[in-house]
């Protein structure tokens, strides 16, 4: 029921737009993100009492429902940690991201409108336990983006957000092939929790993993597929960039990490050197891309796919810490980034440039801002008490976990790109808001106003409350990693 | 006797609106256009309607005319769509000089479809399919004054003699080997030597040419264009929709016994006519042309669906055409409404059109999304239902083609809403006001966009009436 309630919220918020006014709309998407959000932490208190007094089952609150039941296709919903945590972030992502468009002015109603259909895409992912399901609302969660980016954005917006569109229905068109194939393969079903105990058979699996994890890698921007990531991102309005970095790329995160490595156990440890290649290459190119621009939102994008990799790399080494690492990396940059973004939009909006070098000294005229702007960064680089850094040290840990000479590389080379990463970061957060003021128009700039701090307020309190005390955090999705885990060893393949 | 009547009740009915429009025509007082257009409306959402009562199967005939559940079926979604189209039509006809002709054109083809489909024999099939097409070839020159509409019918004409010529062929070739003419139930056994591969190759390609497969699809752009909108939805719509049910019908019946030629037939011409149709649709800058090579392309995702040969491929199929039918009317109707308001047809005059006429913009873009099978539209269960089908028979790389056509259709579909939404334009298309009929046709094909993919029941509905076949 809960569930339920969880995507109705915005699909009743996107009605509600729908027939509103422009002027009316923001509050009506304020409102309707602000308790979707407060609904989130009832559904995460729920949860842990659920828990604590003693349920054990893998999934909770699940409910099913039959929906085309000849091709035996269900409603089947339910939560474990990890999707919780996704459904936090989410909740805080789009609540925060309503906040920063407050001043939006063209097409108000419509911008709030898709936002919101967007996050309902993304509730609904989180929870589907039935593989079709998760492709209908991973399908949901696009054409909102292409809109957003193509009407609101800014430079060469049509250009990024065809691409984006079309990168992102191509990872989904392989997960269609991927999920058929395992639906004939495994006596007609798309249930994720039947596919679970049901074992496919491994030369069957070889084929289709690399279909479901290419698809849902597209998602997260694997290696090579992660053009569309700074494009998208830099042509996006800031709200959109915040979804995207915060929110969608996860859904690729979590796709991965849910169906393909736990649906197809064998086939993931067949595959996972590949995997961890193509992350270490991510992480590396990434953080050298990153290095190069000058843009603020490319340097963010860049350092996305880096981060990101940073994700597969935990997914890929497939021990127990590292998929928890890789979870905990999910939220975690998902919030951060969704800072970065905001911050980033902030001060655009004020300096209407997002050049490094015509910035500088901001922080005399906008101390909120660019604090905020500076702790983005801090979290980026993995600075300890900020999310990053518990996200990346677990992923480390775990990776060392794995025997073999290629994976330590991998973890040496991943553990390497901090370095570059602290260089880009501090270079880019230094010239623009420290220093002495560039330009003279900036003098008279104004800091940030009620929305953009309850904006930042939200996510610096999600960074740091993973930061300070990450075992919270560590005890909702590590249940749900060892299920994930136990199906690996359960048909193990090298040892 | 009363049976007769029971079981040809949706031909009779239509056979009864001829006679009065042709009562009517004799008269000789004029005619007002606007009164009839809305009474025309009314008989055919009456004529919908009372398709859905007291059905009843059997044969008639000696097995000449079948009914069934799913025929009628069918047979009610062809209603449905021609109900659309008329409302659609009424801006195009209110200033029309021959507004009864269309009527009786329309209708007469309307009756050659549920013959066609009704058919148990080749010979039933093939009057019903000349008694669809000819009044067609002159539905496409009903904007007489347009050079273009006369070469669209002329186009039509040539194109459909010609793939009856093969047609036929197929058929006598059948009627050699088998000695009947039957359908069903001939006893004849098909086992897959030469001559029962030339005749179904035959036959094939005569459904081919109708279904705009390629590579038989080269009339279906140029007439598209010339004939007027309502026309070429009309084309678009519930001809190749009837043409799909026949086809399926008689591939799942008839020549299942050819089992791997018919395969291969299948898997090879879908894939060329998703491939090319999405090829050649990228390139087009008339909305119709357009619409043309996409609904092209539609078709091929369709064969891969019949191709899965199950009672799941042919529901697939039929819960497709019934989307396929509100999203692309959808698509029309706009269209429909903007030509006849302006006479712009080009993908670059609907540049703005979201300023102006957001609801337009709107109503348009939820089609096109529905023609490319994006969630939550009717358009994505469509085609997952399809590709899903499809792959029963393990034909994996089949579905990966598909899967890819449909990031390529996904592209140019996106060049329109791009058009529409993104685009600025001084000299955008002026707010259009719509009549209440138009505004009609429109709401049914939102709705039916909108409803139909979560209305479970239909597709367990039309399973179950697939199970006979």
């Amino acid at each position: 029921m809960m569930l339920t309630i969880l995507i109705l919220l915005p699909l009743l918020t996107a009605l509600i737009l729908a027939m509103s006014n422009a002027k009316a709309s923001r509050t009506v998407a304020l409102a309707g993100s602000g308790i979707q959000l407060l609904f989130s932490l009832l559904l995460l208190q729920n949860y842990l009492t659920e828990r604590a007094a003693g349920n054990t089952a893998l999934f909770l609150f699940e409910s099913s429902s039959a929906w085309f039941p000849a091709l035996n296709i269900n409603f089947h919903i339910g939560v474990d940690g990890i999707s919780i945590a996704m459904i936090l972030l989410t909740a805080s992502v789009v609540f925060a991201g309503v906040l920063v468009s407050w001043k939006i002015e063209k097409m108000t109603k419509e911008f709030f409108l898709l936002l919101i259909i967007l996050s309902a895409g993304a509730y609904g992912f989180f929870i589907s336990l039935d593989l079709f399901l998760l492709f209908f609302f991973l399908e949901v969660a696009v054409i909102p983006k292409y809109l957003l980016i193509g009407i609101w954005g800014s430079g060469k917006k049509e250009y990024s957000a065809n691409k984006l569109a079309l990168m992102l229905m191509g990872g989904s068109a392989l997960v269609l092939v991927g999920m058929i194939g395992m639906y004939y393969n495994s006596g007609n079903s798309f249930d994720l929790v039947h596919l679970s105990t049901f074992h496919i058979p491994f030369y069957i699996q070889k084929i289709f993993f690399p279909f479901l994890f290419i698809g849902f890698g597209v998602f997260t921007a694997i290696f090579p597929f992660h053009t569309w990531v700074p494009d998208g991102h830099s042509s996006a309005p800031t709200a959109a960039s915040m979804f995207l970095a915060g929110i969608s790329m996860k859904l690729g995160g979590y796709g991965c990490l849910r169906v393909a490595t736990y649906l197809m156990p064998e086939a993931a440890q067949y595959y996972s050197g590949y995997i961890v290649l193509v992350a270490a290459i991510a992480i590396i190119y990434g953080a050298f891309a990153t290095m190069m621009q000058t843009d603020l939102k490319y340097i963010n994008a860049y350092s996305s796919v880096s981060h990101c990799g940073f994700v597969l790399l935990g997914i890929g080494m497939l021990t127990k810490t590292a998929i928890t690492g890789a979870v905990l990396q999910m939220v975690s940059h998902g919030l951060m980034t969704a800072l970065f973004f905001a911050a980033i939009g902030m001060l655009y909006e004020r300096t209407h440039t997002r050049a490094v070098k015509e910035l500088g000294g901001l922080m005399k005229m906008m101390p909120f801002i660019s604090t905020v702007f500076f702790i983005a960064g801090l979290c980026s680089l993995g600075l300890p008490g900020f999310s990053g850094f518990v996200a990346e040290m677990t992923i480390f840990v775990g990776s060392w976990q794995r025997s073999g000479m290629f994976y330590h590389i991998a973890t040496i080379l991943a553990c390497m790109s901090i370095v570059v990463t602290a260089v880009y970061i501090l270079r880019a957060t230094g010239q623009s808001v420290m220093g002495p003021v560039n330009n003279p128009k900036f003098l008279t700039l104004t800091d940030a106003h009620w929305n953009e701090k309850l904006a930042a307020g939200v996510l610096i309190v999600g960074i740091v409350a993973i930061g300070v005390m990450p075992f919270w955090l560590n005890d909702l999705v590590s249940p749900g990693a060892e299920a994930i885990y136990n199906q690996l060893s359960r048909f193990a393949l090298l040892k | 006797m009363t049976e007769f009547f029971f079981l040809m009740k949706h031909e009779l009915s239509l056979v009864l609106i001829l006679v009065f429009l042709l009562i009517l025509k004799i008269r000789t007082k004029p005619i007002v256009n606007s009164s009839l257009i809305n009474v025309m409306n009314v008989v055919f959402f009456l004529n919908f309607i009372l398709g859905w009562f007291l059905n009843k199967d059997g044969s008639l005939f000696g097995g000449m005319f079948l009914n069934s559940g799913l025929l009628a079926f069918e047979k009610n979604i062809l209603n449905l769509g021609t109900f659309i189209i008329c409302l659609q039509a009424s801006s195009w006809l209110k200033d029309h000089k021959h507004v009864p002709e269309f009527y009786m054109l329309l209708i007469s083809t309307l009756i050659g479809m549920f013959f066609m489909l009704s058919s148990g024999n080749l010979l039933m099939f093939y009057l019903g399919l000349e008694l669809s097409t000819i009044p067609l070839a002159a539905m496409c020159n009903f904007d007489m004054e347009k050079a273009n509409s006369s070469e669209a019918a002329m186009k039509m004409i040539m194109s459909s003699a010609f793939s009856s010529g093969i047609l036929l062929f197929g058929i006598s070739l059948f009627y050699g080997m088998t000695g009947t003419f039957s359908l069903l139930g001939s006893g004849y056994n098909f086992d897959g030597s030469p001559l029962q591969v030339l005749s179904f190759l035959m036959l094939f390609s005569g459904f081919a040419f109708k279904l705009s497969v390629v590579p038989f699809h080269f009339w279906t752009a140029d007439v598209y264009e010339g004939s007027p909108v309502s026309v070429t939805s009309y084309l678009s719509v519930i001809s190749k929709g009837a043409m799909v049910f026949v086809f399926s019908s008689v591939m799942y019946t008839t020549f299942k016994g050819i089992a791997t030629v018919w395969y291969d037939a299948m898997v090879v011409l879908s894939i060329l006519t998703m491939v090319v149709g999405n090829l050649f649709a990228l390139r087009q800058n008339n909305m119709k042309r357009f619409l043309a090579f996409s609904s092209i392309a539609q078709v091929g995702y369709i064969l891969i669906g019949i191709s899965g040969s199950s009672e799941s491929g042919m529901a697939a199929s039929i819960y497709f055409i019934l989307i396929y039918i509100f999203s692309n009317l959808g698509a029309f109707g706009v269209i429909s409404l903007i030509s006849s308001e302006t006479g712009r047809e080009s993908i670059d005059d609907y540049k703005g059109l979201y300023k102006t006429n957001p609801m337009l913009g709107w109503v348009l873009a939820l089609s096109l999304f529905s023609l490319a099978g994006i969630p939550p539209t009717a358009g994505f269960f469509g085609k997952i239902f399809l590709l899903t089908a499809g792959a029963a028979k393990g034909n994996y790389l089949l579905i990966t083609i598909a899967s890819l056509n449909m990031i390529v259709s996904l592209y140019y579909y996106l060049r329109v809403i791009r058009a529409v939404f993104m685009d600025s334009n001084e000299n955008a298309i002026e707010p259009i006001k719509s009549q209440t009929s138009i505004k009609l046709a429109i709401i049914l094909c939102v709705a039916g966009i909108l409803v139909t993919g979560f209305a479970n029941g239909l597709y367990e509905y039309i399973l179950s009436l697939s199970h006979g076949m």
